[in-house]
């Protein structure tokens, strides 16, 4: 027998619809891709521009002559040892204090007043613009501490942008343990140090090491906070060695040096009318653009793996 | 049996269903759906009822990797639903569908009814508001809701959810409904409401409903199937599956010795 | 006699095990607390050093006088120029942010494959690990120049190009923010959609989308104070001379730009120069602090919803 219940409308005129409609769909579908592409292309001619401007000095000599006066001579060996120098610092300071926080308030505070007050600290820090870092650290490290334009002040300014990253990662590295590992541990006797220190953290590993790589290659790039310290465009020197022949074989004057880093360098050869300065620039951004990539390249695969492997 | 005097509205033939990670959920089924009459799924958690009901209107289309073999025929074109070259859009203009949990869009209670209609391209004022307002009377929520048609669908008690979330449905003249466990997530008052309410649309439509409630198919539907583990054990009148079902696992579900 | 046995040597250093505890506590502790007394050593220095500021100019000419040059002969203290800067470089980005932002959140949460979305999702993170001074190469000597050859009249300095680099910058922030809003849309209100017959995007468009507005908003907010406090980026390509203009294609100063100007200098400490970065800086961190918290609480009341 035949259903009385017809198709609500004629079927055709649905079908005429829904191609209508789904014309939309298609034209979307159309126009994300192309931004997407769109994005994607940006960031490679962006790579290119840098990598074809600054071939002509992609030699060793760049890497081993200080800038100069001449163009053509002139190199990054000054900038990139006092990046190096500059971010040690940073790493010392930044990782101990960052884990330390993250583990704190994923591990040992109460929810509480004061927990709360740390969470919306560090939440606001992550978007204080990089420069009122550098206001501060003018302020307090320069002046107020008398620590002066030296590594150990663009240290430890690098570090305050670095330590949110770190907070941030520790405490989703840690959030994704689960309660039973711990209770697990427990279980056998552990203290809460060492629950957190023999578990906690071992697992937490690779999403705090992710946070650390990000957060030094944001340190590598950062620009605004360092100029604001004061940092010298022009340096021809090195500053002491941080290993010496005679006991006691490590010194620390290095700390005080003035110095200059890689942005900074890439900053001032811009800001060169000579097209020739630009060439150097372009090569530093080079430099500069490659460890960056590398180094978050770097942590979206350990984020990845992580997420692959681990399985609570 | 009354059976041969039913007008079929819908059926599956030879239905199998693979879930996009290899769980072979649905083998062979073979079920009728007969016009303006409600037809309960039963059977324990996991036995695919779900699954199939949901094939009725491709949801499983959403999620990449699940797959579909044999058919299900919707009268009187009979149209193969589950075809490639159906659209699930076409299938879902003419089947609609009610979930588990109430799940209103944060929209006002007009719109949420009229969401329906304004996909399918209406935009007459007039004929929306009458839609609406036949929709939620078809609900019974017209009275509740009436003076505060333009509230947030999230202010309205779980139970007028749902009966918003018939009305959203109501309100396009679906074909054939289909109800995935509507009253699990709410209190016996509104599951009354709702169990009324559908044994007043079996009027005008047909109804194919999942619940894990065997009452409550006792209670509101004239088709019963058992399932089991992704098979169709038994599929009858509602009164002989509950009073002298054929199969000795409907049984033993029946009586609660097992499930 | 009842006497105690003890079984093994490690339970009889309670006390100095409870104590090492402590201490372990009280250090991560004070780890924590670092994060706060960085906050309270942002104001206390902008507050301190910027208050002499205020003391030789008053707050009524520094918010209402359109000329800003301290470091001239004929000194004058108003903010408006840096602000024009900034908003209007800011307005750029954001005209060119937002709908590729957008685009690119609802086309990675309703319409990419997960294979797409696992390929483009680490493309916008490398993006947002540029360094922005690489975006500052890219604007001047790349942007500008391609829009000196539409435009001849453009000079090298300009907000149009860095406002364009800078909104591409952008684009991932406001991607990820808003992506992650409307993943965090529960699947069973598609699926309410889709069962009325929607297309994708009908659904992404008139449930999604609303579902998400708070997050999605959250995210424009973000990245507003995002490019307020942007700098190298403006410092290099945007000019350092203080502008009251909102026209894109002169150049101007932003009060970033200002602070990088005058760090670049000899600065005398205490003198009036010192003091004004301290006082932009303070105009700086209202803005930014003020849109932040705004951006956290639209986000946080979207999350809770959920």
């Amino acid at each position: 027998m035949a259903s009385t219940i017809k198709p609500a409308k004629d079927l055709n005129a649905v079908r005429a619809l829904i191609k209508k409609h789904k014309k939309n769909d298609r034209l979307f579908s159309v126009i994300g891709i192309f931004v997407i592409a769109a994005l994607a292309i940006a960031l490679l001619v962006l790579f290119l521009d840098l990598v074809i401007d600054g071939y002509p000095k992609m030699n060793l000599e760049f890497f081993s002559n200080f800038p100069s006066r001449k163009a053509e001579g002139a190199g990054i060996l000054s900038a990139w040892v006092g990046s190096a120098l500059v971010l040690t610092v940073t790493f010392f300071v930044a990782v101990p204090m960052g884990v330390a926080a993250g583990i704190y308030l994923e591990e040992y505070a109460k929810k509480g007043w004061f927990s709360d007050l740390i969470e919306i600290n560090v939440a606001n820090l992550a978007g204080v613009p990089s420069i009122i870092y550098g206001l501060l650290a003018l302020g307090l490290f320069v002046y107020e501490f008398g620590l002066g334009t030296s590594i150990l002040t663009a240290g430890l300014t690098l570090s305050l942008l670095m330590l949110p990253i770190v907070i941030v990662s520790t405490r989703e590295a840690i959030r994704a343990i689960p309660v039973h590992i711990r209770e697990a541990a427990y279980a056998v006797g552990a203290t809460k140090w060492q629950v957190t220190l023999h578990h906690v953290l071992q697992y937490a590993m690779g999403g705090v090491l992710t946070g650390i790589i990000i957060g030094m290659a944001r340190a590598i790039g950062e620009t605004a906070p360092v100029i604001t310290i004061g940092a010298l465009t022009f340096i021809a020197f090195l500053p002491p060695a941080p290993v010496s022949e005679v006991m006691p074989f490590i010194n620390f004057n290095w700390l005080d040096a003035g110095f200059t880093v890689l942005p900074i360098q890439m900053f001032n050869w811009i800001s060169r009318p000579e097209h020739a300065f630009h060439i150097n620039a372009a090569a530093t951004g080079a430099v500069i653009i490659i460890l960056t990539l590398l180094m978050n390249g770097l942590a979206i695969r350990l984020r990845y793996s992580i997420r692959k492997k681990i399985k609570w | 049996m009354g059976k041969q005097n039913e007008i079929i509205k819908a059926e599956s033939k030879n239905f199998d269903f693979h879930y996009a990670d290899g769980t072979h959920a649905l083998k062979n089924i073979n079920l009728p759906l007969y016009e303006k009459k409600i037809t309960a799924l039963i059977g324990p958690s996991g036995c695919g009822k779900s699954t199939f009901l949901r094939s009725f209107n491709r949801m499983h289309d959403l999620y990449p990797g699940n797959k579909y073999d044999g058919e299900i025929i919707l009268h009187p074109d009979n149209t193969n639903i589950l075809h490639t070259k159906v659209d699930p859009i076409e299938v879902r203009m003419r089947i609609s569908m009610v979930f588990q949990k109430p799940n209103p869009f944060p929209k006002s209670i007009y719109e949420n009814v009229a969401y329906g209609l304004r996909v399918r391209g209406e935009n007459n004022k007039r004929l929306l508001d009458e839609k609406v307002e036949e929709a939620l009377k078809g609900a019974s929520l017209w009275n509740e809701v009436k003076d505060r048609l333009q509230d947030l669908a999230y202010n309205l008690s779980g139970g007028q959810q749902q009966r918003l979330c018939i009305a959203r449905a109501l309100a396009t003249d679906p074909e054939i409904m289909l109800f995935d466990e509507p009253t699990s997530a709410l209190d016996p008052i509104a599951t009354v409401n709702i169990e009324e309410l559908m044994s007043e649309l079996k009027k005008k439509l047909t109804i194919l409903i999942v619940t894990h409630n065997m009452q409550q198919a006792a209670r509101i539907s004239d088709y019963t199937a058992y399932m089991y583990l992704g098979e169709m054990i038994e599929f009858d009148e509602t009164d002989t599956i509950f009073t002298k079902p054929s199969k000795r696992e409907t049984e033993d579900y029946i009586t609660g010795k097992f499930g | 006699m009842a006497q105690k046995k003890i079984i093994s040597p490690g339970l009889k250093k309670n006390i100095r095990r409870n104590f090492l505890e402590r201490l372990i506590e009280l250090s991560l502790m004070l780890s924590g607390l670092a994060a706060v007394l960085i906050t309270f050593g942002i104001v206390y220095i902008l507050v301190t050093e910027s208050l002499p500021f205020f003391d030789a100019v008053s707050l009524k000419e520094f918010l209402t006088s359109t000329v800003w040059t301290p470091l001239f002969e004929r000194k004058n203290y108003g903010i408006l120029p840096l602000v024009s800067g900034t908003i209007t470089i800011t307005g750029i980005a954001l005209l060119v942010a937002i709908p590729l932002g957008t685009i690119t959140a609802v086309y990675l949460s309703e319409f990419a494959t997960h294979k797409v979305r696992e390929i483009v999702k680490p493309i916008l993170e490398l993006l947002v690990g540029v360094p922005t001074v690489v975006f500052g190469y890219f604007a001047l000597l790349l942007v500008t120049p391609l829009l000196q050859k539409i435009y001849p009249d453009l000079p090298t300095f300009n907000m149009l190009g860095p406002g364009i680099v800078m909104g591409i910058m952008i684009v991932p922030y406001i991607a990820s923010v808003a992506e992650d809003a409307m993943r965090a849309v529960p699947m069973a209100m598609r699926e309410g959609s889709y069962a009325m017959g929607a297309t994708r995007f009908q659904t992404a468009v008139t449930v999604v989308m609303p579902a998400a507005l708070s997050g999605i908003i959250a995210a424009y907010i973000l990245a507003v104070s995002r490019g307020i406090g942007e700098t190298m980026i403006v410092a290099i390509a945007a000019g350092q001379q203080p502008n009251f203009t909102f026209n894109p294609v002169e150049s101007a100063a932003t009060i970033t730009a200002y602070i990088v100007s005058v760090a670049l200098g000899d600065l005398e400490h205490g003198g009036i120069g010192y003091q004004s970065i301290f006082a932009a800086g303070m105009v700086l961190f209202l803005m930014t602090l003020s849109l932040n918290i705004l951006g956290q609480w639209t986000r946080k009341k979207f999350t809770e919803r959920y």
